[in-house]
């Protein structure tokens, strides 16, 4: 196992100091502006910290606000500090691209929770002093969007163009639409679903007891300890990320390849591509991510189910809603199954929505929606266009 | 819009039988032709279901609004009177269900406009009298082994559907080859011989 027992590096490649100072601008809301959590506590002074692209017009028509991902962060479209590489949604987010920079104004926060800036377990509690740890109360996807919908507050946008996600920013997207249905225009959520099903709150919680049953999480105070659960983090995002993919993608990008060698080792080391593909999956991604915020945001997806707020009717959550709707599905994604998203549309049919679905038939499986899927692209401009047209933006 | 100068007969037809300013459901939409004709030419607030991805995709990238569904199954999600019009456009024959599909049909909208390839036109009759195979015209361009209408049937037959479900038939048009209109004075009989294929608005 010696890749995942990589050495503890300093604090820098830890995304710690992004976490407590990041290079992003950021926002912050003090003790007059606590955010109120479905747990029953909450959350003062906090701090978001964001990016935003392109320029707000005049009437502040033109904001597009993107959610992200478990483990993305507000560097949508701009080189990550930590790892330099581009932006998650580069491919989609820029000039002339499907959500063009050229006509909107795009804002992407760090979610509530996470450890890219905004407040998160590794922020200092100002009670203590010391890191909230596992002092942080439990935060849910409404919780993430309450502190979005006060960010947009304080950037003066009364109504979203438009909110975007895939994944676990898919739920926050459905969530803006069912909490403030009068401020989105459209919504476009991907790969997503309006709950977590519990075969996902299966896979998290493998994660989650892995990084707890590393004896460097220490009861989750290992910042203060000045230690990391590597391992255990290392391994719950091997596992994770084992669900992003497919079988199909998986045997084309490996099949049984063996790693620089021409027979089995007869041991434990890396003998497949596969194994060794995943160790560096896991490796890479302790150095950007928090062990702490990882159980936080994988708790709050397993708790996201948007009927159950509404008498177990999701159609009930999209009564009367006037904003126009997108969903996206991958077909060989089984995280989050078409069947998810049609669960939504036909919700939304029930209520009369305007809406639109598209299945994207591809063996990328989850993923997908992060690489490069012209079909995906293309419905999205589509939608983007004729929105833009209907809410009158040139 | 170009699509508006060579569109199908028969979409040219159900586009003036759309009020302006209407709510319309167009299952089996295909690739939007006739959601963008009915948005361009009657403003209509346009809405379609369709089974196959690049038929939706085609929509959805050309900003119409479209879910990707099965009239057989789908239909069932959408709520009563959700619609002014739901239109069938040459889809009820490759429906497994045409009686189901044609009732939700009659459900959701307050009126249903079907058109459909007339199985019991003469040249079809004679080819399958003369040759004694399945015939293959440009209206019915596949053969028996792939095609993806399982469900022909004649003007008559349709009829005779419409009055079991108890709907009543609004208008109806009926085109000759020469894509010419046959006036609803005429006889279903003569409709049925010389009717290459049929439209009809219909209302529970």
């Amino acid at each position: 196992m010696s890749i995942i027992a990589a050495p503890l590096k300093d604090e820098t490649a830890l995304g710690l100091k992004e976490a407590r100072e990041p290079s992003s601008r950021v926002m912050r809301f003090g003790a007059d502006e606590p955010l109120h959590l479905d747990a029953g506590a909450t959350l003062s002074p906090f701090e978001i910290a964001y990016e935003t692209y392109g320029e707000l017009n005049a009437d502040k028509s033109n904001a597009i606000y993107v959610c992200h991902a478990l483990t993305g962060d507000q560097h949508v479209a701009s080189r990550h500090p930590v790892t330099g590489k581009p932006g998650w949604w580069s491919s989609i987010i820029g000039p002339g691209k499907p959500v063009d920079t050229n006509r909107f104004f795009v804002v992407c926060a760090n979610v509530i929770g996470s450890c890219m800036g905004s407040t998160g377990p590794a922020s200092i509690d100002p009670a203590s002093g010391r890191p909230y740890a596992l002092d942080l109360p439990v935060l849910t996807i409404p919780d993430m969007v309450r502190a979005q919908a006060m960010l947009i507050d304080r950037l003066g946008i009364d109504q979203l163009f438009a909110v975007i996600g895939g994944s676990m920013g898919g739920m926050q997207a459905l969530q803006w639409a069912v909490a403030y249905p009068e401020r989105v225009f459209s919504v476009l959520p991907v790969a997503t679903g309006a709950r977590h099903s519990s075969q996902n709150i299966a896979f998290h919680e493998v994660g989650r007891q892995a990084v707890m049953a590393d004896p460097e999480w220490r009861g989750g105070r290992y910042i203060e300890a000045g230690t990391r659960p590597h391992k255990g983090l290392a391994v719950a995002r091997m596992a994770a990320h084992v669900t992003y993919l497919s079988e199909a993608a998986l045997h084309r990008k490996f099949g049984r390849n063996l790693q620089d060698r021409d027979r089995f080792g007869f041991g434990f080391e890396a003998d497949f591509q596969i194994e060794s593909y995943l160790r560096h999956q896991g490796t890479t991604f302790v150095d950007r991510f928090d062990a702490n915020a990882y159980l936080y945001l994988t708790r709050a997806m397993d708790y996201f189910d948007i009927a159950a707020e509404h008498g177990g009717r999701l159609a009930e959550a999209f009564r009367g809603t006037q904003s126009r709707f997108c969903l996206v599905s991958f077909s060989s994604d089984w995280l989050f199954p078409t069947a998810e998203s049609r669960a939504v549309v036909h919700a939304l049919n029930a209520v009369a929505a305007s809406v639109s679905f598209v299945e994207i038939a591809t063996d990328k499986g989850h993923d997908a929606f992060l690489l490069d899927e012209p079909e995906f692209f293309a419905a999205m401009d589509g939608f983007i266009r004729s929105a833009a047209k209907a809410r009158g933006l040139k | 819009m170009a699509a508006d100068g060579n569109a199908r007969v028969d979409l040219e037809l159900i586009a003036d039988l759309v009020a302006p300013g209407s709510r319309v459901l167009d299952v089996g939409c295909g690739d939007g032709a006739l959601m963008a004709l009915l948005q361009a030419r009657r403003g209509v607030d346009a809405r379609g279901m369709e089974l196959s991805q690049q038929g939706v995709n085609e929509c959805v990238a050309r900003g119409l609004s479209v879910v990707q569904g099965d009239a057989d199954r789908d239909l069932i999600h959408y709520p009563d009177a959700a619609f002014d019009y739901v239109i069938l456009s040459q889809t009820i024959q490759a429906t497994q269900s045409p009686r189901l599909v044609l009732s939700e049909l009659l459900r959701i909208g307050r009126h249903a406009i079907v058109s459909f390839p007339n199985f019991g036109y003469w040249s079809v009759r004679l080819s399958l009298l003369a040759k004694g195979r399945m015939p293959v015209t440009r209206n019915l361009a596949y053969s028996w082994y792939d095609t993806p209408n399982i469900h022909f049937c004649t003007i008559q037959d349709f009829v005779d559907l419409t009055r079991e479900l108890g709907a009543s038939v609004e208008s109806a048009v009926a085109l000759n080859a020469q894509g010419g209109k046959m006036g609803m004075n005429l006889p279903w009989a003569l409709w049925n011989l010389f009717g290459q294929q049929a439209v009809f608005v219909l209302r529970k």
